[in-house]
């Protein structure tokens, strides 16, 4: 693979560490909820929430909203999409760092 | 973008997935003590047993009570301690005692558990009273490499450790104490002791 094929898949959807976080979150969960990924990152709710948005609209993780009682409770998940890549960022990651 | 970023990156993503996979609060202390609390209870019921004169031991018996109060206390400062030396340890980690790994970690742990001690007693309904020790060995066994999964690695061995204790005490019928005082108290207390070793000693 050449130099520009590898920068390539380096996803800038995945250029920030709060959407590296959740997307890495999601990788080996197979649903997380708002205060759980809160927790796990340890972001303020309106920091999460924009994130979220942008990784929803890259339809890189769905979200199912439903409630528990009369508490709304969302679940993220990460789509097929997503987890290509996302696989896709990792590999062009290692790549890069070992190429140099 | 900078080589140092990309490295950094590639550490978050693992340290994310390893942190909202896995509960790493549990403490290794707790077992220690709780391998102390059941030699202390094993020692009691030894006792037990000899002023009983090694008479047959009925489910009516006083001794019988005596020593499901002696397991039960066990039991009880076992956990106590356990959530109180884990909350610890998350507080320490800046995390919460209940969240999703650790609820998931007990879930994993709780199934076998329960099914384990509901066999024993329908056992002890009719009358079987060899096999307690032994399945309560096992069954612990496979909670905890049930469980295993979500924490350290060291709980898988020790659960390996007590199911095959467990599968050897169904051949020594009558040393079931012996074998709940190796499994339950040295077992605990030698991996408690090196999961201190290896993650709380600082």
């Amino acid at each position: 693979m050449t130099m520009k094929n590898i920068i390539q898949n380096i996803n800038k959807a995945f250029d920030h560490r709060i959407r590296l976080g959740i997307m890495s979150v999601l990788m080996v969960n197979e649903s997380v909820d708002f205060n759980s990924m809160k927790e796990f990152l340890g972001v303020t709710d309106g920091n999460l929430a924009s994130h979220i948005k942008a990784l929803e609209s890259d339809e890189f993780i769905s979200v199912e909203k439903q409630f528990i009682g009369k508490k709304p409770n969302t679940k993220y998940s990460i789509t097929p999409i997503g987890k290509k890549a996302f696989q896709d960022h990792i590999a062009a990651l290692e790549k890069l760092l070992q190429s140099k | 973008m900078e080589n140092k970023d990309y490295l950094e990156d590639l550490k978050e993503i693992k340290n994310m997935m390893s942190k909202s996979s896995t509960f790493l609060s549990l403490s290794g202390l707790s077992g220690v003590l709780a391998g102390c609390y059941a030699l202390i209870g094993a020692l009691v019921a030894h006792l037990l047993i000899r002023d009983n004169d090694y008479i047959y031991i009925t489910l009516e018996s006083k001794t019988f009570q005596f020593l499901l109060i002696d397991a039960l206390c066990i039991l009880l400062a076992s956990t106590i301690t356990g959530i109180v030396l884990s909350h610890n340890k998350a507080k320490k980690n800046n995390e919460n005692l209940w969240n999703a790994t650790s609820i998931r970690l007990l879930t994993n742990f709780m199934v076998p558990l329960i099914t384990g001690a509901l066999l024993i007693l329908l056992l002890l309904n009719e009358q079987v009273y060899g096999l307690v020790a032994p399945l309560s060995l096992i069954f612990y066994g496979l909670a905890c490499f049930n469980a295993s999964k979500y924490t350290f690695r060291d709980v898988r061995f020790l659960g390996i450790t007590q199911i095959i204790l467990g599968l050897i005490a169904v051949k020594f019928s009558g040393f079931g104490l012996y074998f709940w005082v190796l499994g339950f108290g040295l077992c605990h207390i030698f991996y408690g002791a090196m999961m201190w070793f290896k993650y709380e000693r600082k």
